[in-house]
């Protein structure tokens, strides 16, 4: 295959495929084993310094924020993420833990720019490398097929692919010009989730983002679910499961896992929080503020959804969108 | 401008809604291509499938989403799929429309959401691609809604994060981009704009009320193709400002 064009783009994780398989052989396991356990043990455990680490999904919407907020809490140093969330890749940037971004998009789409982004990006404390949404998702994709890149049709011609790590390549079969993706296996892959049962089986109401492909590009899966279900409830639809247990490290039980984001069906976004925490955001001085009150000085995720109160829970979940 | 009764981004809205096709299926980006959708759905193109990066596929819209990835998004949808899914359905040539917005658009329609200044060290950072750059790859016809200024029409953009017609005719294709894609329209605040087929650079289509030609050229930073007839955007009819105040964003996010 005849390379074109690359992209002058560090290419952050190495798409190590042989490595890859290696370590699922000696670290996953087809045998049904309780992973159930606390934010602060699931961290402690499988984040590393230096780990790259992926989220799911997007905007304010599914976000494992009790895990964000615990690996803040661990400072974790020197991470290098997949760019494609928001308020928990926002909330890393802020403590000052993040080194190397394979970015997407930050910003609070409706709420405008995340400021946190755009001081440690105009003060060139964090590397960035460019790709698109479905870049990002197709690397994963690569990764859960088992080989080192994936050809597709975006990309091509812009400057998103010169400050990526793609690059084109002619098409042996049809001599077309294709962006060659690296795959992009992950240290770590956290993702929040409606239920799960002990053993890590999960299943995901509406839009799956990409979590699917995601947890099979993952060496080590942390799972956080806002409801853990008893394994009978599992196997009477299994067709329901989208990640299945051998795939899954941690299982955490996290009601209101993804606030101040929103949960389809369980709850809404709260915009007052959000609200607060942009205007937070603003400042350093603000920012520090606010990953004190609600991240440093409070222990758990418990203890967060007692700040946060009761009240202001059941109102978001009262104001959320039915079927 | 005379005093009127609806504001430049309700007209835009208006604009990008008659735009829209009954019975295709187009990428919806956040804000106002999101108002768009919700009107054209109501009241121009009621079998519109509007689809959203991150899976939602023919949401109802009767609430407005606030991101793409959104309950509303999906909201008594056809499916709720992934990402992969949806833009493997536009790489197969399935999605006729993409509406995106962006912080700078040139002559050839090539858009710029990721920096203000030089890459490594900007002067602004925008939030950057999202699936922009996939959607102006991959949909058939895009249509772009911008803010109508010397800032945002430049002749060069500072990093060319979506393609338009990249530098001029067959560049697209030469780059390997799936053939016969391309910018179609730009809704601004103060016209309609779409490309000259030879040239593919932005020629002025239609006006909006109470704007001249002589203004749209001094809001442009470059040179746009102004053909002898210019047409004139209607201004926003009373049941489309009815359907946008009082149904579709009555909390006035947008609007």
């Amino acid at each position: 295959m005849e390379v074109l064009e690359e992209g002058r783009g560090e290419l952050i994780q190495p798409p190590d495929v042989e490595g890859f398989r290696r370590w699922l052989r000696e670290n996953k396991s087809m045998a049904l084993k309780d992973k159930l356990m606390s934010e602060h043990e699931a961290v402690e455990r499988f984040v590393h310094d230096g780990d790259y680490i992926g989220f799911e999904l997007y905007g304010t919407v599914r976000c494992p924020m009790s895990i964000s907020r615990e690996i803040v809490r661990q400072g974790k140093k020197r991470l290098r993420l997949a760019g494609q969330g928001l308020n928990e890749l926002d909330l890393l940037i802020a403590a000052g833990l993040v080194e190397k971004l394979d970015l997407t998009y930050i910003g609070y789409e409706v709420y405008g720019l995340s400021d946190i982004l755009r001081r440690a990006a105009e003060g060139g404390k964090v590397k960035i490398v460019e790709w698109s949404n479905a870049a990002m998702a197709w690397r994963f994709k690569a990764a859960a097929l088992g080989v080192p890149f994936i050809p597709v049709r975006s990309m091509l011609g812009t400057d998103t692919f010169r400050y990526s790590a793609a690059k084109a390549a002619r098409c042996p079969f049809t001599g077309l010009k294709l962006t060659l993706l690296p795959a992009l296996i992950l240290d770590v892959g956290i993702i929040h989730v409606h239920r799960a049962d002990r053993y890590g089986n999960c299943q995901i109401d509406g839009i799956s983002g990409f979590a699917i492909e995601m947890a099979r590009a993952s060496k080590r899966l942390i799972i956080s679910a806002e409801e853990i279900i008893p394994t009978e409830e599992i196997r009477r639809y299994p067709e329901r499961t989208v990640i299945p247990y051998f795939l899954v490290d941690a299982v955490v039980h996290a009601p209101f896992g993804s606030h101040p984001g929103d949960m389809a069906y369980m709850y809404d976004r709260d915009a007052e929080h959000l609200k607060e925490f942009l205007e937070a955001a603003k400042t350093e001085e603000g920012t520090r503020a606010y990953l004190k009150k609600y991240v440093y000085d409070i222990k758990d995720h418990q203890e967060y959804l007692q700040l946060i109160g009761e009240e202001r829970l059941a109102e978001l979940g009262r104001k959320v969108k039915g079927r | 401008m005379a005093e009127r009764a609806y504001s430049s981004t309700e007209l835009m809205i208006c604009v990008a809604a008659r735009l829209m096709e009954d019975g295709t299926g187009a990428f919806i980006g956040t804000g106002i291509p999101m108002l768009a959708a919700a009107l054209a759905k109501r009241l121009y193109a009621p079998n519109l499938v509007p689809i959203f990066e991150f899976g939602g596929i023919g949401a109802s819209l009767e609430d407005l989403p606030l991101g793409v990835g959104d309950i509303r998004t999906f909201h008594k949808a056809l499916m709720a799929a992934g990402i992969c899914d949806v833009m493997e359905t536009a790489t197969r040539g399935l999605i006729e429309y993409g509406f995106l917005g962006g912080a700078q658009i040139d002559p050839y329609g090539n858009l710029n959401s990721t920096v203000i200044g030089d890459h490594d060290r900007p002067k602004v950072r925008l939030p950057g691609s999202g699936g922009a750059n996939d959607v102006g790859s991959l949909c058939w016809r895009t249509i772009a809604i911008m803010k109508h200024d010397k800032r945002r029409f430049v002749e060069k953009v500072d990093f060319l994060t979506t393609p338009g017609y990249l530098d001029g005719p067959g560049a697209r294709e030469r780059a390997g981009l799936p053939a016969g894609t391309g910018p179609y329209r730009v809704v601004s605040d103060l016209a309609l704009l779409g490309y000259d087929d030879k040239t593919k650079r932005m020629k002025l289509l239609a006006v909006n009320p109470g704007v001249t030609v002589e203004q749209v050229v001094e809001n442009t930073g470059f040179e746009l193709i102004i053909p002898k007839k210019v047409g004139q955007n209607e201004p926003p009819t009373r049941e489309e400002l009815a359907a946008l105040r009082e149904e579709i964003d009555p909390h006035r996010l947008y609007i």
